[in-house]
C-alpha cells in the first residue's frame, strides 16, 4: 500500500533521474550481472560489458518504463499492458529476477542519492518496485 | 568451502575500515524495521517503534545495530571459516531467538543500501558484488544450525 506522500516521493525521484536514465539503468544492470551472474543468461544476444551501447540503451529503456509507471501508480496495469505481454510471451524472464534487479536498482539509487535516499524513500521505492514487478508478471499464467 | 579472491578480501577489509560501525549498524537495523515492518516482531521490548522517526532515534535500535556490526566484524576476522565462527550464533538465532532466517537477507539488503549511500560512487558494481558475497556467506552461516 502506497500513501499519497509516498507516491509523490516516488514520482519526484524518477522525474529527477529520467534525464540520466542511461546511467542509472546501466549501473543497476551492471550490479545485477556482477552480484547475480545467472541473470546474464538472458542477455547472450547483447554486449553487456561496461560502457557498451547495448547496456546504456537497455538500461535507459528499463528506467524510462519505471519512470512512466511512477507518473500514475494507480494505472500501472494499464501503463504496463504492452510490457506485460512482452515479458510473458516473448522474454519469459523468470520473475524471481525482477526482485534481483529491483534490489540492484535500490543500491544504484542509494549510490546516486546518498543521504537523500532516506529510509522513507527506500521503503516507498521498494514497495513501488515490488508492485511494478508483480504487475509485469501478471500475464505469465 | 568459500574461496575469496585477493580483490574480494581487500575490498571487504577496505569497506569495514571506511564505515562507522555505530552509524552503519544503527542505520541498517532502523531501515530494516522501517522498510520491512514485520521484522519489528522480534523487537517487542524495544519501546517506541511507531514510525520511522521513532525507530531512527530509538537508542535500543542503535545499540542493537552496533551488536550486529560486531557480529559482522567477527565474520571479517574469520573469513576463511565463517560457518564455524558463527555456529553458536546460528544456534542462538534458531533456538533461543527463533528468528525466521529469511529475515537475515532483509537485514543484509538494508546494510548493503546503507553502505552504498555512505560510499557513493566508490561502491562500484564490483565492490558491491564482493560485499554481497560476504553477506551471503554470513547469512548462510547463520542459517546453518536451523533444523
Amino acid at each position: 500500500m502506497l500513501s499519497k506522500k509516498e507516491k509523490k516521493l516516488i514520482r519526484e525521484i524518477w522525474e529527477r533521474l529520467s534525464p540520466v536514465a542511461e546511467d542509472i539503468g546501466a549501473d543497476a544492470l551492471l550490479r545485477m550481472f556482477a552480484s547475480f551472474p545467472g541473470t546474464k543468461t538472458y542477455f547472450s544476444h547483447l554486449d553487456i560489458s561496461r560502457g557498451s551501447a547495448h547496456l546504456s540503451s537497455h538500461g535507459k529503456k528499463i528506467v524510462l518504463a519505471i519512470a512512466e509507471g511512477a507518473k500514475d501508480i494507480s494505472q500501472l496495469t494499464v501503463t504496463l499492458a504492452p510490457l506485460q505481454t512482452l515479458h510473458a510471451y516473448q522474454l519469459r524472464i523468470d520473475p524471481t529476477n525482477f526482485k534481483l534487479l529491483s534490489h540492484c536498482m535500490l543500491v544504484t539509487l542509494a549510490c546516486y542519492l546518498g543521504e537523500g535516499f532516506t529510509p522513507e524513500a527506500h521503503a516507498a521505492m521498494d514497495k513501488f518496485l515490488s508492485a511494478f514487478a508483480a504487475v509485469l508478471a501478471e500475464k505469465y499464467r | 568451502m568459500v574461496t575469496w579472491t585477493d580483490f574480494e578480501r581487500a575490498t571487504i577489509q577496505d569497506i569495514f575500515s571506511k564505515i562507522d560501525y555505530d552509524v552503519v549498524g544503527s542505520a541498517a537495523l532502523s531501515r530494516c524495521l522501517i522498510v520491512y515492518p514485520w521484522t519489528q516482531r522480534y523487537f517487542g521490548s524495544f519501546g517506541n517503534l511507531y514510525n520511522a522517526a521513532a525507530i531512527s532515534s530509538n537508542p535500543r535500535v542503535a545499540a542493537h545495530g552496533r551488536v550486529v556490526l560486531g557480529g559482522l566484524e567477527k565474520a571479517l576476522q574469520n573469513m576463511d571459516d565463517i560457518k564455524q565462527a558463527f555456529a553458536d550464533l546460528s544456534v542462538l538465532h534458531s533456538e533461543k531467538l527463533q528468528v525466521d532466517p529469511d529475515n537475515f537477507k532483509l537485514l543484509a539488503d538494508c546494510l548493503t543500501i546503507v553502505v552504498a549511500s555512505q560510499l557513493g560512487k566508490s561502491f562500484t558494481p564490483e565492490v558491491h558484488a564482493a560485499f554481497a558475497k560476504f553477506l551471503a556467506v554470513v547469512v548462510a552461516a547463520l542459517r546453518k544450525q536451523y533444523h
